[in-house]
């Protein structure tokens, strides 16, 4: 069984494992085989179990699988549990002093004296808790034929500004690998083999590429809470921006980036730099949505452009922290009280992540209103595969802005009049040299001159105009991508981190005999392209990763019409969407099971 | 509210007054007030537009921020030639924050009430303080919810009764102190009724460095201006006791001499205005931060209410300092100047591989 299988690494959490799992997926990445990284760990910061998948697939497969064929055990709390869950023959390299008697009989174990080997190859005793997992790094990369040269590579970048940790490793990782050459006899067929499937490629996460997005989107105001799943995003953006917005001549950062005192202000901040005219963000998920949504009214309705990335994770209320959903569909697109709707981009792989958040800071600016970025805990933490992103050829579209100059031309403006018909209006910036430019910004009822009203007529003029406008928004958003095939009856639709997961789950149904059209949706609200897609398959299979199929929801209000022809596929345990649950929903519907 | 605007009349065509931008007084009003005749805050809104008239703020340069209440709306009373928000409640200080940091070069006049900032927003008005965000921050106090009709806020003394003779059983937050506290280096108490004080603090606060904050009693003449109310105007007018008669020689002006040497004390402000203290019944140092803190309390204990400049101190880094940021406003920066080279995004993406 050559490059197609799942390492599953179980390890106590805060012991230090993420760096050892992290050079063994990179090793494998190096070597040009495709691989997935799937961190599957607790709210907590040390002590609770924690998991890590690394997928090895050789058809560049790179969503979740609930088996695991190489079991790394490293926690006693968690061992009869992950036996008692293993198929027959999976491979199990432990720490012997977890032998018991009566274990299974149907796996292939490998116990190795980590305690032994670690005594050995690390002095210093304080250093032994983390190194000892850099030694199953080196028994699976001998047991795996994986090349030493490249982790040796993963292992200098790793730690490039620390020879003496580079040493250190190295000297456990060979222990993992001397210990197995000389003691075990390999009585399994997995094995990797050199690929060239990675060339060019990058491993990337989505909220590292969604931080880049900001960069190369303009963004320079950004404020944010500290909040798992997102907390990355502000740090990356941190990272990045000190890097590459400084001033040459003092180094002043042409940037700030606040973490404020809650979600709140995070918006509020996000909010006034809008209004005055920088592109602003705030990152966050649910929890922080929820905090949100008085100023998301806000900006839906005295029209402020700003940029929500919402990481999604396990809800309602505290939920699970660290487990990943996509169950916040609803309540963005319509977060606030009143009559709301905003517009959202919904990326669903690194290279999405950097481009359509760039997209969501001109979308935000054209239509001058929020616009979230629907990122979740699958896709914004967990290391993906990707194409290196390519250069931003497109300029910023800043939407209509008014200079002092056009100002004096026209002698004046109405901030809430549509001029042009598409229920868009011009804006101002604060600090506009003319005494024709300020108009007043209110939540509060207001005319299209932006006085205060509480004229019933003002009131659904503005209100049926802001409709208007996110009308025209729905062709402007990202659009669908779809993939018809000939001779298909059933649609798919999904969106996000299931992408992954459905192309996988496509290519098995054809296998089976069933033919499947695809549509993923990008943006939101949803346009008439999603419900033609509908109309033209016999019925929709909306995969999502949420309770309530809340896009099917949301497309059975579109086109109540087409509600029949909908049924929901769900996944919301919290770990990612995995093809084998999509398919077996589907072959149970479609009466195909197996 | 409202002062009489200046008046021509066909026989004697007067020529009104202007400030050193050539801008008359009339040019720094706004909409008619909508609040209460006799409400402290219109008497506020008096003063700003006296304050930005006489020192010459160019309204472009100027915005107005606000929350929620009958403070907040007040924004619409004054200098109509400039930008305002009213956002949402309690939250002023996270919008003005991000509006500044966007453009650093805007003046920035933040108008909150009591339930505004002490009850509400006390989350944000705390964090405001700590970053020392550039801007006037004036509180309109009047110790109960105006729009609502007539709740307690955070600031209502104990012991003061509302209409139906209910008394306030829990303590005050007093907003000068936490602001002391909190790194605030301009802090005034002040009251609505004595524009006198109260002017020349306002153009001082837009001459410092960070946040300035005005903490006005400004006494609700439809709720809490009864017998029993601390903060009604009798109640304020008894116990008001000024700290030292203030004086303010903006940096365009020429500083005239001391008539009685001793008598009088001179603080520079970054911009070269002087804020001249002349002494009263008290020596009161209003750079001594502990007994900032100290008269405070003891003021509080005697039932006194001590108006004027209770704590300055200038040449500690604002926000704009403190974040670094360009001289350039955020806002005017080109997309040139925003958007990394083809070789930097390179850089990143060999880093990946």
């Amino acid at each position: 069984m050559i490059n197609d299988f799942t390492i599953r690494v179980a390890t106590v959490n805060g012991s230090g494992s993420q760096s050892a799992n992290s050079i063994l997926i990179k090793a494998l990445f190096y070597m040009g085989i495709p691989v997935a990284g799937k961190n599957i760990f607790p709210s907590n910061i040390a002590g609770l179990p924690t998991w890590y998948n690394i997928r090895v697939s050789k058809d560049g497969y790179v969503g979740h699988r609930r088996d695991a064929e190489i079991l790394v055990l490293m926690n006693a709390d968690t061992f009869q549990e992950d036996l008692a869950g293993a198929k027959p023959g999976t491979v199990v390299i432990y720490h012997d002093k977890l032998t018991q008697p009566g274990m299974r009989s149907d796996l292939v174990y490998y116990p190795i004296p980590f305690q032994k080997l670690v005594m050995e190859c690390c002095e210093v005793a304080t250093l032994r808790k983390l190194v000892i997992n850099m030694i199953y790094v080196g028994s699976v990369a001998a047991l795996l034929d994986i090349d030493l040269n490249q982790v040796r590579h993963a292992l200098e970048k790793q730690f490039h500004s620390k020879p003496k940790a580079v040493d250190l490793n190295w000297k456990a990782i060979q222990a993992g690998v001397d210990y197995v050459k000389k003691n075990i006899k390999k009585n399994d067929p997995f094995r990797v083999s050199a690929m060239d499937k990675t060339k060019g490629k990058i491993l990337i996460t989505g909220n590292d590429a969604a931080a880049l997005g900001c960069l190369f989107g303009g963004c320079t105001v950004f404020s944010w809470y500290p909040i798992t799943p997102a907390s990355s995003v502000g740090e990356a953006v941190i990272q990045y921006f000190s890097k590459y917005r400084r001033e040459s001549k003092d180094n002043q950062a042409r940037f700030a980036v606040v973490q404020a005192e809650d979600e709140l202000a995070a918006l509020g901040m996000a909010i006034g730099a809008g209004w005055a005219g920088a592109r602003a963000a705030t990152s966050t998920s649910g929890p922080g949505i929820s905090l949100m949504a008085e100023f998301a009214g806000l900006s839906y309705f005295a029209e402020i452009p700003a940029v929500v990335f919402d990481v999604q994770r396990l809800g309602p209320s505290t939920g699970l922290p660290t487990r990943t959903s996509q169950g916040d569909i609803i309540f963005t697109q319509f977060l606030s009280h009143g009559d709301t709707q905003h517009l959202a981009v919904i990326p669903s792989n690194p290279q999405e992540c950097f481009e359509l958040s760039q997209e969501a800071f001109n979308l935000a600016e054209e239509f001058q209103t929020l616009v979230f970025v629907l990122s979740d805990l699958d896709l914004g933490m967990n290391n993906w595969m990707s194409e290196p992103f390519s250069y931003p050829k497109e300029p910023f579209q800043r939407g209509k802005v008014l200079t002092a100059e056009q100002l004096e031309k026209l002698g004046g403006f109405h901030r809430y009049a549509d001029v042009d018909g598409d229920g868009i209006c011009y804006r101002t910036l604060p600090g506009t040299k003319h005494p024709k430019a300020a108009y007043f910004t209110r939540g509060s009822g207001h005319t299209e001159q932006a006085t205060y009203s509480e004229d019933t007529e003002d009131w659904q003029g503005v209100l049926d105009r802001i409709a208007k406008k996110i009308e025209t928004a729905k062709d402007r958003v990202p659009q669908p991508l779809i993939d018809r095939v000939s001779g298909a009856k059933i649609g798919l639709v999904a969106y996000g981190s299931s992408d992954c997961a459905l192309i996988e789950a496509r290519d098995f149904l054809n296998g089976k005999g069933l033919k499947t059209n695809y549509l993923r949706v990008r943006g939101l609200p949803l346009n008439g392209k999603v419900g033609k897609f509908v109309e033209e398959c016999d019925r929709v299979y909306v995969v999502e990763q949420n309770q309530q199929g809340q896009m099917a929801n949301l497309m059975k209000m579109a086109y109540p019409g087409l509600a029949g022809k909908l049924k929901s596929v769900l996944h919301y345990d919290g770990l990612p969407i995995d093809a084998a649950n999509i398919t077996q929903q589907i072959l149970n519907r479609e009466g195909k099971a197996s | 509210m409202a002062e009489p605007q200046s008046q021509t009349t066909p026989s004697q065509p007067a020529q009104p007054k202007t400030n050193r931008l050539g801008l008359t007084r009339q040019q720094y009003t706004g909409s008619p007030s909508t609040l209460c005749p006799g409400c402290g805050h219109d008497s506020i809104t008096s003063s700003l537009i006296t304050a930005c008239f006489e020192l010459g703020v160019d309204p472009v340069d100027l915005i107005k921020m606000s929350g929620i209440g009958c403070s907040s709306k007040t924004p619409a009373y004054f200098m109509s030639q400039s930008f305002a928000f009213n956002a949402v409640h309690g939250r002023m200080p996270s919008v003005a924050t991000g509006a500044l940091l966007a453009n650093r070069e805007l003046k920035c006049i933040g108008i909150s009430g009591d339930g505004d900032t002490a009850s509400i927003g006390m989350g944000q008005f705390v964090h405001l303080l700590r970053r020392n965000v550039p801007m006037l921050y004036i509180i309109e106090n009047n110790g109960v919810y105006g729009l609502t009709k007539g709740q307690f806020s955070a600031t209502a003394d104990l012991g003061s009764k509302l209409k139906s003779g209910l008394a306030n059983e829990f303590p005050p937050v007093d907003c000068c102190a936490l602001a002391i506290e909190l790194g605030c280096n301009y802090v005034v108490r002040s009251f609505s009724g004595d524009n006198k004080q109260l002017v020349p603090l306002i153009k001082a606060a837009l001459s410092h460095k960070g946040t300035a904050l005005l903490d006005v009693i400004s006494p609700c003449i439809t709720f809490n201006n009864h017998e029993g109310s601390t903060m009604s105007y009798d109640a304020v007018r008894a116990h008001d006791i000024p700290l030292h008669e203030i004086g303010f020689v903006p940096h365009f002006e020429p500083i005239q001499a001391d008539f009685e040497p001793g008598t009088t004390k001179d603080i520079v402000l970054p911009d070269g205005s002087h804020i001249r203290l002349k002494k009263l019944n008290r020596d009161y140092d209003p750079t001594n931060k502990l007994l900032a803190l100290k008269t405070l309390a003891e003021s509080k204990e005697k039932g006194e209410l001590l108006t004027g400049l209770i704590y300055i101190q200038e040449g500690k880094p604002d926000y704009n300092e403190l974040m670094h940021l360009s001289d350039t406003p955020l806002a005017h920066l080109t997309e040139k100047e925003l958007k990394p080279t083809p070789a930097a995004l390179q850089e990143i993406m060999q880093e990946l591989m």
